[in-house]
């Protein structure tokens, strides 16, 4: 278990001592079963008023946490016959992003996802979850052979955005992103995506372009890390808790605001404390938000996309009433 | 643009001073071939033939969806400095009497970043585009997304994409120009979509900006890097035309995307 977040602190003092007062009762043989039982549902109480509080920048902190389930578990917990597929066939493998083909309730898709570690090592090997151009051109890859054999596209978003690097750049980080925008738009098959944790800018958005784009609870999704707008808006990284805020990054808020169609619910306290009850609600949602999709035709699928980006924010402009 | 204030202006790159009525005169181009940035206006002006431009969407305004701290305060000041109510001019015009649909962008305005309304401006111009059968031509500038827009500005790099892909299903062309600086975004949406993708000579062209990669790696970057030759050397740019010949240039690709009586399609 990771250490807790600072804002989970009363909460884990709270869980050890119940624990250690269970041990104790166990070890002596003395009834504490009403004194657990309180405590207890102060915790429950606790649970439910700190994570239904969370501010903005606590929900980034949450959606970061690296005991959350990653792509890679929730492929193992919601897709049977999953074969990874690898590599871009231009250049190489990129492990930040996880591709292959699979089954979901004994339909064949093609799953893709960001893929952060859970330690030092795998993120190395991982790049923490931050893709080279490779990544998002095997992602088109398996993308247009999804489209070829008509199976559903599943996408999972974790990334704190695409890697900035000499290589990257070299190689066309924006056209491999750019291109991958483009070609979602038209793909003939229904494609659904889900920010799990952090969805992180236009390397979030590479895999997001979708019939159905879904967050869970406590995930965050934003143009930019609430660090990084900080410095640029504010001049000062350290106002990352005001940028979280302004920005509108939590699954509620991009709701509100008609960004994203769907929030999945998480147990209390987050994904990690129930990954497989959470991989369950997801597999819910996918389904739900699939058996739609399956209903429409190629036509009206791309068609219904189409309109959907199209009509995307339309709310937020207006034409002056001054001349310019 | 600061060193444009005044009389006179001292190149950045060759340190001889000029009259900026001179610059002015040779579209903004010194004569060793730096090219100072260009307002969307100057843009327009140098490329559309006189009398033929109709602009589109003129008013197109935020209405601020997440009352971003200073953000309204930022477009007003934006908006009396230049004149314009967003950051793009889109509209429609002649090109040696070749009818285009046409955008420019304009970094005095945020940085030309990518908000609801440059978005929409872009959409509407790729539809009026297939509406009429007219090429798309759009001018780029930017440091890549609005981040007082959210999540709403980075999907208008979605929105920009997917108008394209139709113009593109449709067999119209779209020539994207890039000039210093695009970024961001930008680079990694539309921009980077061109069937022809043209530059401006030693224009910064990126995804990530030079000083956030420098403070990632925490090296220096070689001379040059994204640059438009750069980006040229790398695959990622067709051709690379100095400012002077832009015009005519654009004109003759025109003419060789244009669908030819008699053709292999007709
Ligand atoms: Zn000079």
């Amino acid at each position: 278990m990771a250490l807790p977040l600072e804002f989970e602190k009363p909460l884990f003092e709270l869980e050890t001592k119940i624990n250690e007062l269970r041990t104790f009762s166990q070890e002596k043989g003395l009834d504490f079963s009403s004194e657990i039982a309180t405590l207890e549902m102060k915790a429950e109480e606790l649970r439910q008023k700190i994570y239904r509080d969370l501010t903005p920048w606590q929900q980034a902190q949450l959606a970061r946490h690296p005991d959350r389930p990653n792509t890679v578990e929730y492929i193992r917990l919601m897709i049977q016959d999953f074969f990874e597929l690898k590599g871009d066939r231009l250049y190489g493998d990129d492990p930040a992003i996880l591709g292959g083909v699979g089954r979901f309730l004994g339909r064949p898709v093609t799953v893709i996802g960001h893929v952060k570690g859970k330690d030092t090592k795998e993120n190395i090997y991982r790049n923490f979850g931050m893709p080279h151009p490779e990544g998002y051109r095997k992602a088109l890859r398996l993308m247009r052979q999804a489209a070829k054999f008509n199976r559903p596209i599943f996408c999972f978003i974790d990334t704190p955005g695409a890697y900035c690097g000499i290589g990257a750049e070299e190689r066309g980080q924006a056209e491999a992103i750019a291109r991958n925008l483009f070609e979602m738009a038209g793909f003939p098959v229904p494609i659904i995506s889900v920010i799990i944790g952090e969805g992180g800018s236009g390397g979030a958005l590479a895999l997001g372009v979708a019939d159905r784009v879904m967050m869970m609870e406590h995930a965050v999704y934003s143009v930019a890390s609430p660090e990084s707008a900080a410095s640029i808006l504010f001049k000062d990284a350290g106002l990352a808790p005001t940028a979280a805020a302004a920005m509108g990054i939590t699954a509620e808020r991009l709701k509100e605001l008609q960004l994203i169609d769907r929030i999945v619910p998480e147990p209390s306290g987050g994904a990690h404390r129930n990954p497989a009850g959470t991989a369950k609600e997801l597999a819910d949602a996918f389904a739900a938000e699939l058996e739609q999709l399956l209903s429409l035709s190629k036509e009206e699928l791309v068609q219904k996309r189409y309109e959907k980006y199209r009509n995307l924010g339309l709310h937020t402009i207006e034409t002056a009433q001054e001349a310019f | 643009m600061k060193e444009m204030d005044g009389l006179w202006v001292k190149c950045k790159q060759c340190q001889q001073i000029f009259l900026v009525k001179e610059l002015e005169k040779n579209l903004k181009v010194c004569r060793c071939g730096y090219h100072y940035r260009m307002t969307a206006q100057e843009r327009i002006d140098s490329l559309i033939d006189e009398g033929t431009f109709i602009e589109w969407d003129k008013e197109l305004v935020t209405k601020d969806p997440l009352r971003f701290p200073g953000y309204a305060q930022k477009i007003q000041k934006c908006q009396s400095d230049t004149s314009m109510a967003e950051a793009i001019v889109t509209g429609q015009g002649d090109i040696h009497g070749i009818p285009v649909a046409i955008g420019a962008m304009d970094s005095r305005f945020i940085m030309a970043s990518m908000g609801a309304v440059v978005g929409e401006k872009i959409v509407r111009a790729a539809e009026k585009a297939l509406e009429k059968g007219w090429p798309l031509i759009l001018f780029s500038a930017s440091g890549g997304a609005r981040m007082q827009e959210g999540v709403l500005s980075l999907m208008q790099m979605a929105r920009t994409s997917a108008a394209l892909t139709r113009l593109s299903e449709a067999g119209l062309p779209f020539f994207s120009v890039l000039t210093d600086p695009t970024t961001g975004g930008v680079t990694a949406s539309f921009a980077m979509l061109g069937d022809l993708i043209i530059a401006e000579p030693a224009a910064l062209i990126g995804f990530t900006g030079p000083r956030v990669i420098e403070q990632t790696i925490r090296q220096k970057l070689p001379a040059g890097f994204q640059r438009s030759e750069f980006l040229q050397k790398h695959g990622m740019v067709d051709i690379i035309i100095e400012r002077p010949k832009m015009k005519a240039q654009l004109a003759t690709l025109l003419s060789l995307h244009m669908p030819m009586a008699g053709g292999v399609n007709d």
